[in-house]
């Protein structure tokens, strides 16, 4: 959509660093683009690759030290970047608006909704407070909240994180401004309420004609919205153009490694392992002089020692990069190793670990005396198996028992009914001492790597502390020999030792956690979302160690992940969750290419591809709504008050899980029906 | 591109001087104060229980810097070994406190159950009494004497620690570190001293460094009644107690006062030192 007015919004050669001791660190330094009115633009980039800090240099959000040390912010022919406060607050929430990542903390929890939408209007003089309180109902409406008009008086806490996202977004649109700035708005959101949001992004976008500056570190996300992408490293744009083009062809190797790091949920892999960019991004203190990526970069040529500009590589494409401007193509990577063809036999002897009839009921503490106890079925009825040597996925949405059920397995919760049998043994209700034995068979690796590791112990400790215990090396020196092990198995160097956590980025502190669970040799692994906090390179370089390492050592993981496109990848078989049961459980293959229960078909539906062209011809099913409450499921199918094929008899009669396909069981009246 | 030029911003040595200055002027008192108490006996030429009834009252002078109290000892040596107990009062008091708080505290946030409800009950019925009446009746019953207000003040003084670290280890106990060591099978013991605890001192140092002024004014404080020392010991409280009604001879009381005054405010400045040192939040300011 090629627009001859003047743009809306033009950023030039804007620098944004922060001031600190150690010198400037120069989170933004030159980066240039335009927003036309109506646009929809989407930005990319791992964290620390100035993103957010750009958006918010927009709306002078900035925090001391950073401070905007060149360049111009136009808007509306005004310059942003230096105007005075007084001026920057009336064009803040009234022409341009700002979407947050996290919900939970970006409305004042002690006032009313109502409230905060009102004094957001009348702040700004165009509304008065009784034509804000209508306005601010109608905008919720519009925002998709149910009941609009009683909902409006509730407090943040009564609202789930989607629905307050539907807040902060009527309160965005609320000044009918003419740019929304959304930084990461559906990071911290399911998928499928995310696919919601983004649905109704884009109808504001069309409907408003509100430009849009889209954050986001997921290319599907982008690709689903956004008319026109720019993929930002280290501070600069190095790649710019419509996604359609830029998403299948990329022109700068760094969008080359992003879109070829994340798996993808429509295509199914023959090696586990992805592709993956060496090291880490540069020191902002000091860029490298030539191209930033040069040191990553697998097409580098002599070249690159000097900076490229971002130029026209195509109609409406711009590159930072002297490969392909030289007509150098990326090609597509081939699969380093081709996978050793390693069919699993196909009845394994016994299962490793056996769950039947799980549960994990936690009770909450009374409002009132006299009050019934109520219990949350975090876990309700799960039967699951683990074979030796195979991977098991456990998916579904926040709330639904995953993280439970791994800390049921593990004996972490001991459970409230039900039976665990791992390797023989019955450990439901195994004591201290008598499950200790089993942990050398059995560990965990846990999602947050900046908590899971004690900032208070070197690596060393933390990895010879599991030794001693469990008497596995004899002596300190023996000790000090496997943690050197440990320590290269998992490809860190074996000068880590004597560092604390903070000295480690959070990938490397996901390789320590890792060590640490195989120190003491288990061949069973419980991953819970182990990568779920880190960047799409190093969720790759994560996924590759993990796959190496069970091929290597013969590991078998359960793995526990929300994001359907890892699974599909890194599983041999899938379980899907909800409300504490599973719905769906099956070989990954089948599950992905049939789903047989609604939930699962709406869960692959509502998950991005990057790639807008299989976007159009992908059908949605959309998901109704917001998860019931664990605290009171519905009776009969807990799906059923979000399934779109839902019957009276659902109601009823709660499904059992039957097998309907060769390996795959089902919960579902009508397993199947939904395609 | 040094073409940029950057906006001034306070040196780094300046912003130090801002955070740390008073904490580290605090420091340096307590220092002197530790000095002056070791030191007390190369100090000063005079005995401070040595009476004098022919120099009583007499006003500061070249021979006696802070003047004589009533009975004519010298003001300034008893300040100088007044330090002694008072100090050695505040830090046994603070310390044994908060080691034997902490650790009840811990224990019980880490064992959940009727332990914890029990315990927090108890400090409950502690904190239900004002602290300095609650100490006087047990030093009362006890019986005068140092050891007797130390252990009053100590039965008062530990559920604050209690408290504080209970809160800690809760807020901790739900880190991914503690779920780890419980998977890796680490017992309880191992996980709550050696796991837990070190992440939890941050707190607990600035709320014994605050505290240790706070005791030595209680401590100064029952002595001012009657109750903390018995009376030739040269202690700054009841010092004051004893200056109280001299008017005229305002010596007497002020310069034990100011003893207490600056030990008490040198302790609170470090501890907001600590605070801020420790506070991650602070470092941006």
């Amino acid at each position: 959509m090629p627009t001859a007015a003047e743009p809306l919004l033009q950023v030039r050669d804007l620098r944004t660093w922060f001031l600190t001791d150690s010198g400037p660190v120069r989170a933004v330094d030159g980066v240039s683009f335009d927003v036309h009115a109506g646009e929809t633009l989407g930005v990319v980039g791992e964290s620390g690759s100035g993103k957010s800090v750009c958006a918010k240099s927009i709306m002078r959000l900035l925090d001391e030290p950073a401070r905007i040390v060149g360049g111009s912010i136009l808007f509306k022919g005004r310059d942003l970047a230096h105007l005075d406060d007084e001026g920057i607050r009336e064009v803040r929430g009234r022409e341009i608006a700002m979407v947050f990542q996290d919900p939970m903390t970006s409305l004042n929890p002690v006032l009313r909704i109502a409230r905060q939408l009102i004094e957001a209007m009348t702040a700004h003089g165009r509304f008065t407070a009784a034509a804000a309180r209508s306005r601010a109902i109608d905008l919720l409406r519009r925002m998709g909240v149910a009941s609009a008009d009683r909902t409006v008086n509730s407090f943040p806490h009564q609202f789930s994180g989607g629905m307050r996202q539907r807040v902060m977004l009527a309160m965005g649109f609320s000044n009918e401004p003419s740019l929304l700035i959304a930084d990461e708005p559906t990071t911290a959101l399911d998928v499928t309420i995310q696919a919601q949001i983004l649905d109704l992004l884009r109808g504001l976008n069309r409907d408003l004609g509100t430009a849009v500056i889209l954050i986001s570190h997921d290319l599907g996300v982008i690709a689903n919205i956004c008319s026109r992408v720019l993929v930002m490293y280290a501070g600069e744009v190095v790649e710019e153009g419509a996604p359609e083009e830029l998403l299948t062809d990329p022109r700068h190797p760094y969008t080359w490694a992003l879109l070829h790091a994340a798996p993808r949920i429509d295509a199914q892999a023959e090696d586990r392992r992805l592709i993956t960019i060496e090291g880490q991004p540069p020191d902002p203190r000091a860029w490298p002089s030539g191209c930033r990526f040069r040191a990553r970069c697998p097409f580098a040529v002599e070249k690159c020692a000097e900076h490229p500009e971002l130029l026209p590589v195509a109609a409406g494409r711009a590159a930072r990069c002297w490969v392909t401007q030289e007509g150098g193509a990326l090609h597509t990577p081939e699969r380093a190793r081709a996978a050793v063809a390693a069919p699993v036999d196909a009845t394994p002897a016994a299962p490793i670990l056996e769950v039947t009839g799980l549960q994990k009921h936690f009770p909450l503490p009374k409002e009132a005396f006299f009050e019934r106890q109520r219990v949350l079925r975090a876990v309700d009825g799960v039967d699951l198996q683990v074979f030796a040597g195979e991977t098991v996925g456990l998916v579904g949405e926040s709330g639904c028992g995953k993280s439970t059920l791994a800390r049921l397995v593990t004996r972490l919760h001991e459970p409230t009914d039900g039976k665990i049998v791992f390797a023989g043994t019955d450990i439901t209700h195994a004591s201290l001492s008598t499950i200790r034995p089993l942990r050398r068979r059995m560990q965990m690796i846990f999602q947050d790597p900046y908590a899971s590791l004690n900032p208070r112990m070197t690596i060393g400790e933390i990895l010879a502390g599991p030794l001693i215990l469990h008497g596995i090396a004899g002596d300190a020196a023996a000790a000090r020999t496997r943690v050197a092990e440990l320590l290269d198995l998992v490809g860190l160097p074996g000068q880590s030792v004597g560092r604390y956590p903070y000295e480690f980025s959070g990938g490397q502190r996901q390789r320590i956690s890792i060590a640490r669970a195989l120190a003491v040799g288990p061949d069973f692994v419980v991953a819970d979302e182990p990568i779920s906090a880190l960047d799409v390179n190093i969720q790759a370089q994560i996924i590759n160690l993990m796959v190496d390492l069970q091929e290597r050592l013969g590991l078998t993981y359960l793995f526990i992940a929300h994001d359907l496109a890892v699974v599909r990848h890194v599983c041999d078989r899938i379980a899907v969750l909800y409300l504490g049961k599973i719905m769906e459980v099956g070989p990954a293959a089948s599950l992905f290419a049939r789903p047989l229960h609604p939930y699962t078909r709406t869960l692959i539906s509502a998950a991005p591809v990057p790639d807008p062209r299989v976007e159009r011809t992908r059908r949605h099913v959309p998901m109704k709504g917001e998860p019931p409450s664990a605290l009171n499921p519905p009776s009969g199918c807990r799906f059923r008050t979000r399934c779109p094929i839902a019957e009276e008899r659902c109601a009823r009669e709660e499904p059992p899980l039957l097998e309907a396909a060769p390996g795959q069981r089902v919960a579902c009246h009508f397993p199947g029906r939904l395609t | 591109m040094s073409d940029i030029a950057l906006p001034a911003i306070a040196s780094p040595r300046t912003r130090w001087l801002r955070r740390y200055g008073l904490a580290s002027f605090g420091a340096a008192i307590i220092l002197a104060w530790i000095f002056v108490a070791i030191f007390a006996p190369w100090l000063t030429r005079y005995d401070p229980n040595f009476v004098d009834v022919a120099a009583r009252l007499q006003p500061p002078s070249a021979s006696h810097w802070l003047g004589t109290d009533a009975l004519g000892r010298d003001v300034a040596t008893r300040v100088i070994y007044g330090a002694r107990v008072s100090l050695t009062v505040g830090m046994v008091v603070v310390l044994v406190g908060a080691l034997f708080g902490t650790l009840l505290g811990a224990s019980a946030a880490y064992a959940r159950g009727w332990a914890e409800e029990g315990l927090m009950r108890l400090t409950d019925l502690v904190f239900c009494f004002p602290p300095i009446i609650l100490a006087m009746a047990i030093a009362a019953a006890l019986g005068i004497g140092t050891v007797n207000t130390v252990i009053a003040m100590l039965v008062v003084w530990w559920p604050k620690f209690a408290r504080l670290s209970r809160s800690l280890v809760i807020s901790q106990r739900s880190m991914e570190y503690v779920e780890a060591a419980q998977s890796i099978g680490f017992g309880p013991a191992h996980i709550l001293l050696r796991q837990i605890i070190p992440n939890a001192v941050g707190p607990l140092v600035v709320l014994v460094t605050l505290d240790l002024g706070n005791a030595i004014l209680v401590f100064a404080g029952l002595s001012f009644l009657g109750l903390g020392t018995v009376p030739p010991t040269p202690e700054w409280g009841s010092m004051v107690g004893e200056g109280r009604e001299l008017v005229q001879q305002w010596w007497v009381a002020t310069f034990p006062g100011l003893a207490i005054l600056t030990v008490v405010m040198a302790f609170n400045f470090m501890g907001d030192g600590f605070r801020d040192w420790l506070d991650p939040h602070a470092n941006r300011r």
